[in-house]
């Protein structure tokens, strides 16, 4: 059971930082504001919500892992909202 | 599993470094104001990567405050090139 | 593997503290400090001071972002059109400052004499605050006056802020709302983000008796959640002579100055508490402190009085 408990965490884990990486090599490689909100946030919000779920098992109890999640919905609802007030501000 | 773990805060942590330097130096203030929102989204993965590498002490806290207050100062960098005549704002102007 | 973080950490600090310096627009810069400070609440957690990283994160990318950007906007007119300095102005500038860093690096790297720690003092007598944060103990018991104190500066600080309004304005409201633009997306997360943050702010006063957070992290959250309020203009920033304002601005202060003379007829003197009823009084002051602290420092930020009161 552990066994698998770790394999989980090291697959969501890993996933986690290639989306993070990703999101900075579109960051670096996309050409105009627009787009490269939209490798910031999305890519980086999978990459965070990956981290999370994989960090889930050690969280040591059901209060830890409510916490994490709502790190992540919290991450999520500013994430959309500030793409959208940057991308206004660039129009 | 810790090696492991760590292995992965690195790599994030690489990742917000090789970002900044992209948004930081570029002409348009756009760029500048996702700073808090990549170091927010960034910072907290591994805040809590190392911190159940490390097995130190909860910080599911310090991740809430930083999810709660990276939003606000992206709020302000916006309010803030906005406010003033800047460089910065001659790129959002475009 | 700790270490090649650590020193990955540490270097990308350094580094951005470096460009910060060297970074030509004001704004840039304050948005650089904002990310170091989110970078260094990640290095306080690495040395296990939870506390301090929670307070850095909170003020270093709430208070302290929304003070210098506002300080930005009001340089903006004066400067960039000016001349550049003539040559020996600069290097006057540069060896004073190298001057001042050379003294600061020997104060740091050269201690006389490695002061005795009070940590195992601290712990072992923790059990008669009934706190079981050690930080708590040290901020509401051993070093009661110190933040007693401390308070009184932030309203002395604020004082100084409201000073720097004009005449006709005194009494007036800080102009904050016209900060951004009306924006129906800011509007709405002024609307959502609030409740979640006073659930936080609450949550951090009443933890820090015995786990990392405080009247003083809780307050930031506070003061940050009314700045976002009065930014998207859902409410207005109050007047600075509303009488109930300055009532909250005292609150926190003024229970802890009176908590202070009672400890002379219920405890050993001033600033002691009776070993009963410790931990009660402490929470009671640590909330009233965490209002006061929270309106101190979202007034602080709002800036000084612009608008004069409507008749």
């Amino acid at each position: 059971m552990s066994g698998l408990l770790h394999a989980f965490t090291i697959l969501a884990v890993s996933a986690g930082v290639v989306f993070f990486i990703a999101g900075t090599v579109g960051l670096v490689r996309f050409p105009d504001v627009p787009t490269r909100l939209h490798a910031l946030t999305k890519a980086d919000n999978v990459g965070l919500g990956l981290v999370v779920l994989g960090l889930l098992p050690y969280t040591g109890g059901l209060l830890g892992a409510l916490k994490l999640v709502s790190v992540w919905l919290l991450t999520l609802l500013s994430g959309a909202i500030v793409t959208q007030l940057i991308a206004r501000a660039v129009r | 599993m810790s090696s492991f773990l760590l292995v992965s805060a690195v790599l994030v942590l690489a990742s917000i470094a090789i970002g900044l330097v992209r948004i930081l130096y570029s002409r348009q203030a756009a760029d500048c104001m996702m700073a808090a929102q990549l170091v927010g989204t960034g910072g907290i993965a591994v805040l809590l990567l190392v911190a159940v590498a490390t097995e130190t002490a909860p910080t599911g806290d310090v991740a809430l405050m930083l999810a709660l207050l990276a939003a606000f100062a992206s709020v302000a960098f916006v309010g803030g090139m906005r406010g003033t005549g800047s460089k910065a704002t001659e790129g959002a102007d475009k | 593997m700790a270490l090649v973080f650590d020193i990955g950490i540490v270097s990308l600090l350094i580094a951005i503290g470096a460009w910060m310096i060297m970074a030509r627009d004001t704004l840039v810069a304050v948005i650089i400090f904002v990310v170091y400070g989110l970078l260094m609440s990640i290095a306080w957690v690495r040395l296990s001071a939870v506390d301090v990283a929670l307070t850095e994160a909170a003020i270093g990318s709430g208070i302290t972002g929304m003070l210098l950007l506002s300080a930005a906007a009001r340089l903006r007119q004066t400067e960039g059109a000016g001349a550049r300095p003539s040559f020996p102005v600069c290097v006057a500038a540069g060896s004073l400052c190298a001057l001042i860093s050379a003294g600061l690096a020997g104060v740091v790297l050269l201690p006389a004499d490695v002061a005795p720690t009070l940590a195992p003092l601290a712990v072992a007598n923790l059990a008669d605050t009934g706190l079981e944060n050690p930080v708590a103990g040290v901020l509401f018991a051993y070093r009661a006056l110190d933040t007693l104190l401390e308070k009184v500066v932030l309203l002395l600080a604020l004082l100084g802020v409201w000073s720097l309004g004009s005449d006709r304005a005194w009494g007036g409201a800080p102009a904050l709302g016209a900060y951004v633009p009306p924006n129906d997306i800011l509007v709405f997360f002024a609307q959502v983000l609030p409740p979640i943050g006073i659930v936080f702010a609450a949550y951090m006063t009443w933890t820090g008796a015995s786990h990392p957070g405080g009247a003083f992290q809780g307050g930031t959250v506070l003061a940050v959640m009314w700045l976002l309020v009065m930014m998207a203009g859902v409410a207005r920033a109050p007047p600075i002579s509303s009488t109930k304002v300055r009532w909250l601005l005292v609150a926190g202060p003024a229970l802890f100055l009176a908590v202070g003379f009672l400890g002379f007829v219920i405890a050993a003197g001033f600033l002691a508490y009776p070993v009963d009823y410790a931990k009660a009084l402490i929470v009671l002051i640590e909330i009233a402190l965490a209002l006061s602290i929270g309106v101190t420092l979202a007034l602080l930020a709002a800036g000084p009085p612009e608008r004069t009161l409507q008749p």
